[in-house]
């Protein structure tokens, strides 16, 4: 007795079926199912308890810091991240690689870490602590801190979205621009920043969610002070630890919302330049 | 060609665009700024760094001494506060968090900021009662109907119990716990503290850093037979989780915690709020104040609201901090590394 072969496609019909029903059941349990009981339980007493815990000042406070702080973290990071892939996709110098892998950094180490570094140099015991104080400065539990840890952790983001396009690209329209004369900056305005701009934007929006989202480092920073140093995430926290289960989930809501809404965008943009490709092409 | 073809000079800064860009983006983020830092004008503030389970009592409190201040004063005062496990906590003021007060579980905390100079060290004599505005004990959070029958400390190590309570090494609400049980195993016939902490602990199968994290995992997760909790703690669990799913067991023999209260000098000398910080830790000792502790499940120290409120807080055995050798000794020979705690609490085996 020999097997009859079973026609080929039929086989991959079936594999494709059960790989796409393991992701679906895969994205449905990890994703949208607590995603889902973020809502649920933010509306659990319905729409005005949850608007209201929203409404709360110190609630207000911590979405206003928040915003605040990717505000001023994700500009930063947008021009460090160009910045560093600039010279790592254009230049050769001794260290490249080094660099290249310090940029990955803030991936590798705990958020803990990454937020104690900062304790560490600017608290009162650290390196520059008495410096600070003298001069009425203070960086940890106030603002400046949880910019410093938030930047830390999301540096990687636009760095790391840029480097392989920019090395795909090479450099001869850079090399081609600097021949008819052009000087850097033009060079870099008229036809390195063309050529990254969709994907620049991709790695900031993605720098912007983990910014408004990012807890731990942000935590060690941050003092807890209500109404003052609390973000989002951690204004969540203390709220569940208080029994405000609707305040809780209606915050957390909100801030999966924005979250959300940044990726949302993403996708829009993927779409257009997914266009424009077409187009150029 | 003068220049050379496979280098390209970086961007150099000269642009007169990036000016204006850079200036709009400065405006934005200073009027930003500006409108997170608006709520706080206008008042003097003070930040209280206190403990995990007293957030709802300051709330009441805070709202009740601004009262008090504007009457007495005529001016306004914003207290803000952070909450967190004791021991971290003080670490956050050794670390540069501007407190003007601090309110901890226990005064070894306040003693390791007095350590670093930013309070002085006859600190606990500055105020009445050691510092200590309110006491509180450690009791039992079982499940309704007490299935498991715990009674007393006892049955706590037993084999099968599951034992909830936080992190000596970052609680002070577990350093608590943890000394009640050695004051009781001391006190048995024949008692062998280390023998009995070491199969209590074994029976402990998450350590929580703060004791509010503790509550959580025992009332919201559902881990565990029996909480060890602060007597406020255990009342306000019942009260914000369902009456009719805890009940408190008081054991024969409990600690009598005293949580002080200090003004951080080095802070309110810098911030010049020391008048109104003493004036606001003063108001505690006050019958508002007193009758305050109480509503939120503190036992008072005013002996009229005592009175008033005896059936509240049932009598028990009560061990103080003393007894065993005051707080610097009890570090040395519980917490410290590679002391008691270290040496019996051996998770796993």
């Amino acid at each position: 007795m020999t097997a009859v072969p079973r026609p080929a496609a039929e086989d991959a019909a079936w594999a494709r079926l059960a790989a796409i029903g393991a992701a679906i059941l895969v994205f449905g349990l990890l994703f949208l199912l607590p995603l889902l009981a973020v809502f649920v339980e933010a509306l659990r007493r319905g729409l005005d308890p949850a608007l209201a815990a929203i409404a709360d000042p110190d609630s207000l406070a911590a979405i206003r810091l928040t915003l605040l702080v990717a505000a001023i973290s994700v500009p930063v990071n947008m021009l460090g991240g160009v910045a560093a892939a600039w010279c790592i996709a254009k230049f050769d110098f001794p260290g490249k690689r080094l660099l290249t892998t310090l940029i990955e950094l803030p991936f590798a180490v705990s958020p803990v870490i990454s937020g104690l570094v900062w304790v560490l140099l600017f608290g009162a015991q650290g390196w520059f602590g008495p410096w600070l104080q003298e001069h009425g400065l203070r960086i940890v539990f106030a603002l400046p801190g949880m910019v410093l840890a938030t930047v830390f952790v999301t540096f990687p983001y636009v760095a790391r979205t840029l480097i392989p396009l920019m090395q795909d690209q090479g450099r001869e329209e850079e090399e081609a621009a600097a021949t008819l004369g052009a000087s850097g900056f033009q060079t870099f305005r008229r036809v390195t920043l063309p050529n990254i701009r969709w994907a620049l934007l991709s790695g900031v929006l993605l720098c912007n969610a983990r910014a408004m989202g990012e807890f731990g480092a942000v935590s060690v920073v941050s003092g807890h002070v209500r109404g003052q140093t609390n973000t989002m995430p951690l204004h969540i926290e203390i709220l569940y630890n208080e029994y405000q289960f609707v305040g809780a989930f209606a915050v957390a809501a909100l801030l999966a919302l924005l979250a959300l809404l940044t990726l949302g965008a993403k996708l829009l943009l993927e779409r257009l330049t997914g266009r424009r490709a077409a187009v150029h092409a | 060609m003068t220049r050379p073809e496979t280098t390209i000079r970086p961007p150099p800064g000269e642009a007169p665009r990036t000016g204006v860009t850079r200036r709009g983006a400065l405006a934005g983020l200073t009027a930003l700024a500006g409108a997170s830092g608006a709520a706080a004008q206008g008042a003097t503030t003070l930040l209280n760094v206190s403990y995990d389970p007293t957030r709802e009592f300051y709330r009441e409190f805070n709202a009740a001494f601004a009262e008090h201040w504007r009457a007495q004063s005529g001016r306004a005062v914003r207290i803000n506060t952070s909450h967190g496990g004791s021991g971290r906590q003080a670490r956050a003021v050794i670390d540069g968090l501007e407190a003007d007060v601090v309110s901890l579980a226990l005064a070894y905390d306040i003693d390791s900021i007095a350590d670093r100079g930013l309070i002085a060290a006859d600190w606990q004599s500055r105020l009445p009662q050691q510092s200590a505005p309110c006491t509180s004990t450690i009791v039992f959070l079982v499940r309704k109907g007490n299935p498991k029958s715990i009674r007393d400390w006892g049955d706590l190590a037993k084999p099968g119990i599951s034992v909830i309570t936080p992190n000596p090494k970052t609680s002070g609400g577990a350093r608590w716990n943890y000394l009640a049980a050695w004051a009781w195993a001391q006190r048995q016939p024949g008692g062998k503290p280390e023998e009995y902490i070491a199969r209590l602990y074994r029976n402990v199968p998450v350590l929580d850093t703060g004791a509010r994290g503790s509550t959580t995992t025992f009332a919201q997760r559902g881990l565990g037979d029996v909480l060890l909790a602060w007597e406020n703690e255990a009342h306000l669990a019942l009260k914000e989780i369902g009456e009719g799913q805890f009940e408190i067991v008081t054991p024969s023999l409990s600690i009598l915690a005293e949580p002080p209260v200090a003004v951080v000098d080095r802070i309110v000398d810098r911030r010049g709020t020391r008048a109104v910080a003493e004036a606001y830790l003063r108001h505690l000792y006050d019958p508002e104040g007193q009758r305050l502790a109480v509503k939120h499940f503190y036992r008072p120290r005013d002996a009229a609201v005592a009175e008033a409120n005896a059936a509240r807080f049932p009598r028990l055995d009560l061990v103080t901090i003393a007894d065993l050798g005051g707080w610097r000794e009890v570090q040395r020979r519980h917490f410290a590394e590679g002391a008691s705690f270290d040496r019996l609490y051996r998770p796993g085996r």
